[in-house]
């Protein structure tokens, strides 16, 4: 029953999309840059702009991840994020808005919580998807079930080496939409130029193998210029790496969260 | 235990093993366990990594009869595989020779590997430097501090050490780095990983490339002995030495093996690497084993006085032998450890690697249980000249 309220969440984003805008979902670090702010940057988020939410659930070795991700997951463990800090800080958006969460994070963790568990508790509180990066579909047996039966969709993610025949199956296997990894590489800002170059045919071979789910393109973007180009074909962009840089830059001075929502703003709608 | 025939298909060993990487990763290690599976079935491979076992490592190692160590405790015979004959000075190299001809056979021509102690970054320095790959090593900081020779080494040989600044700064963010690195430039590269740990097929190439220590031990204990051992002993961080050594005599349920693991400054206390002790099952560098990690699923810190065992994993293989029990798993500190290092050098004339001083160490508890017609064998990963340093301070 709570479930339904979820997967929902994501179905109907994609079903009221605009024709001519693109779906933006902003990857956050839960307790970045503090465990009081990160419920105020999701609200913050969604005032300007922002369609999804990523909720990275940090993990002492991110492999996947770039040092500016890694840097945040750190300082969320060293001020003390745990699970169910997350799960709460979940049921605290609930609380004043509908805007699909999707937990993303190394499956480690959520081992460690017992994957009923944390099934249970992610449904309950509102979760709307899990992405878990080190949890290719040849291992998601390990997840599948209880997903499943707590009506939590997974995300899978396809690379620019993934195969054709292994698109369709990701494809066929991924709920919500089908995570496209623009370069190959860990997380974290390039020259938008050189992604957009080498994601053409990757983005034609996603199109043409990925028939069942949207599609959403991340590594890699850090403007709203990138985010047009590369996501051109797709049905919306993710954007992480670049957003915990500017908060970065910005906390803690006096107004950093209205840089930081400025920044977003940017990244949806441009700059002019 | 009667046909041993581990990993399945899929990797695993028991629940232990698989392949949790990101996607980006799976292609290559597709790609690589299909080169490794052929390959191993190809004689004109199987022979080019025999001789150069033969003519460049130096093998067979030699099975040295300690019996100074012997007439110290009074009970079983004690034997020495002597790895730290080895080119290079520790078992290391004959995986490296392994997935060096591997990488050719691939056409792949940038070789990366980790390092802890930096017996596996010489190992593939060396290997690169005699094929002539380009080679890049990724440390931790505090490691290249604390094997400093080793470094100069590996730079002689013409490899590029990257140093790691984050986390533990040792062996765990060395991995992680060399991941990330893979991850950038699967095409061209080749991850020499130097332990039984990471994705499926690492685990089963790693041992498979040293299982010839345990082949050796065994018919060259049959031609003094006549007889299989009683006991095995090696120390486990990874556990690459002791899977090579332990691997052909699974199936001989009358072999007791031990794995040796280190307490650090005791298993209880949080500066370990005792991974089996007190460890729990997850998920780290690729493959479900036993970890040191937080309630939350953080990855612990491991410390031991020896760089090569402080890891918070192991290979996979060892979980599945430590939980059907064929295999003993025990802990021993840092000052057993120390303690290892003085008996052997002052009985016998070798000074060991402090990983293999774990080993030696635990002959105090495991000798008085033995008899005198009973054969133990102690396999000497490696030789202590890269950790001189350390033991020094400690003497």
């Amino acid at each position: 029953m709570i479930k339904e309220k979820s997967a929902h969440r994501i179905t109907q984003l994609f079903r009221k999309k605009n024709e001519d805008s693109k779906i933006m979902s902003l990857f956050l670090t839960a307790g970045y840059p503090d465990l009081e702010s990160t419920v105020d940057l999701i609200l913050g988020f969604e005032q300007n702009g922002t369609d999804m939410i990523e909720l990275g659930m940090p993990f002492s070795d991110p492999l996947a991840d770039g040092p500016t991700i890694q840097y945040s997951s750190n300082k969320a463990i060293e001020s003390g994020i745990t699970m169910d800090g997350i799960f709460e800080m979940v049921r605290g958006v609930r609380k004043q808005s509908e805007i699909p969460i999707i937990l993303m994070g190394y499956v480690n963790p959520v081992m460690r919580y017992g994957v009923e568990d944390f099934c249970k508790e992610a449904s309950d509180a509102g979760v709307d998807g899990l992405i878990i990066p080190d949890l290719p579909v040849e291992e998601s047996g390990i997840l599948e079930e209880k997903a499943d039966h707590y009506e939590l969709p997974i995300i899978y993610l396809v690379a620019p080496n993934t195969s054709d025949e292994r698109m369709r199956l990701i494809d066929e296997k991924s709920e919500g939409f089908v995570y496209c990894v623009s370069v190959t590489g860990v997380t974290g800002a390039r020259d938008g130029e050189e992604v957009s170059k080498s994601v053409a045919r990757f983005i034609e071979r996603v199109k043409q193998n990925i028939t069942k789910n949207s599609t959403m393109v991340g590594f890699g973007i850090k403007s709203h210029e990138d985010a047009e180009k590369i996501a051109r074909d797709m049905d919306g962009f993710i954007v992480g790496s670049a957003l915990i840089e500017t908060i970065r830059s910005n906390y803690p001075d006096e107004g950093w969260m209205d840089e930081v929502f400025a920044f977003v703003r940017g990244l949806k709608y441009g700059n002019n | 235990m009667a046909t041993y025939d581990l990993p399945t298909k899929t990797g695993y060993f028991g629940k232990f093993g698989g392949k949790f990487v990101p996607e980006i990763l799976i292609p290559a290690l597709e790609e690589l366990e299909e080169a490794y599976e052929a390959a191993w079935k190809d004689q004109d491979f199987l022979d080019e990594f025999k001789r150069l076992l033969k003519e460049y490592v130096g093998r067979p190692t030699e099975l040295t009869y300690a019996n100074r160590l012997t007439e110290h405790y009074g009970k079983a015979r004690i034997y020495l595989k002597r790895e730290d004959l080895c080119h290079t000075g520790a078992h290391k190299i004959n995986n490296a020779i392994g997935q060096i001809l591997l990488a050719r056979r691939m056409g792949k021509e940038r070789i990366i590997a980790e390092t802890g102690a930096g017996q596996h970054g010489v190992a593939t320095a060396t290997a690169c430097a005699k094929f002539g790959m380009k080679c890049i090593v990724y440390m931790g900081a505090e490691d290249m501090w604390r094997q400093k020779l080793n470094v100069d080494r590996m730079r002689l040989l013409g490899t590029e050490v990257r140093s790691v600044e984050s986390g533990s700064k040792t062996l765990k963010d060395a991995t992680n780095e060399a991941i990330r690195d893979w991850v950038t430039n699967v095409e061209d590269t080749f991850y020499i990983i130097g332990s039984v740990v990471g994705p499926h097929p690492y685990p089963k190439m790693v041992r498979n490339f040293h299982r010839v220590i345990g082949e050796e031990t065994k018919y060259q204990l049959k031609e003094v002995e006549g007889k299989d051992p009683d006991y095995l002993l090696a120390c486990v961080g990874g556990g690459s030495n002791a899977i090579g050594f332990f691997h052909p005599f699974i199936e001989n349920e009358s072999v007791r093996m031990y794995g040796l693991e280190a307490a650090g400054h005791g298993a209880e206390t949080d500066k370990t690497a005792a991974t089996l002790s007190i460890g729990s099952p997850g998920v780290l560098h690729g493959s479900l084993s036993y970890l040191l990690q937080s309630n939350e699923g953080q990855i612990h810190l491991a410390h031991s006085i020896s760089a090569g065992l402080d890891y918070p994993g192991i290979g996979p293989e060892h979980s599945y032998l430590h939980d059907s029990k064929r295999v003993t798993y025990k802990a021993i500190t840092d000052a057993q450890a120390m303690e290892g290092v003085k008996l052997l050098s002052e009985l016998e004339g070798i000074i060991p690697a402090l990983e293999t001083a774990h080993a030696i160490a635990y002959l105090d508890e495991l000798m008085p249980k033995t008899s005198e017609d009973e054969i133990v064998v102690i396999n000497c990963s490696g030789r202590g000249d890269k950790d001189m340093g350390t033991i020094a301070e400690h003497l």
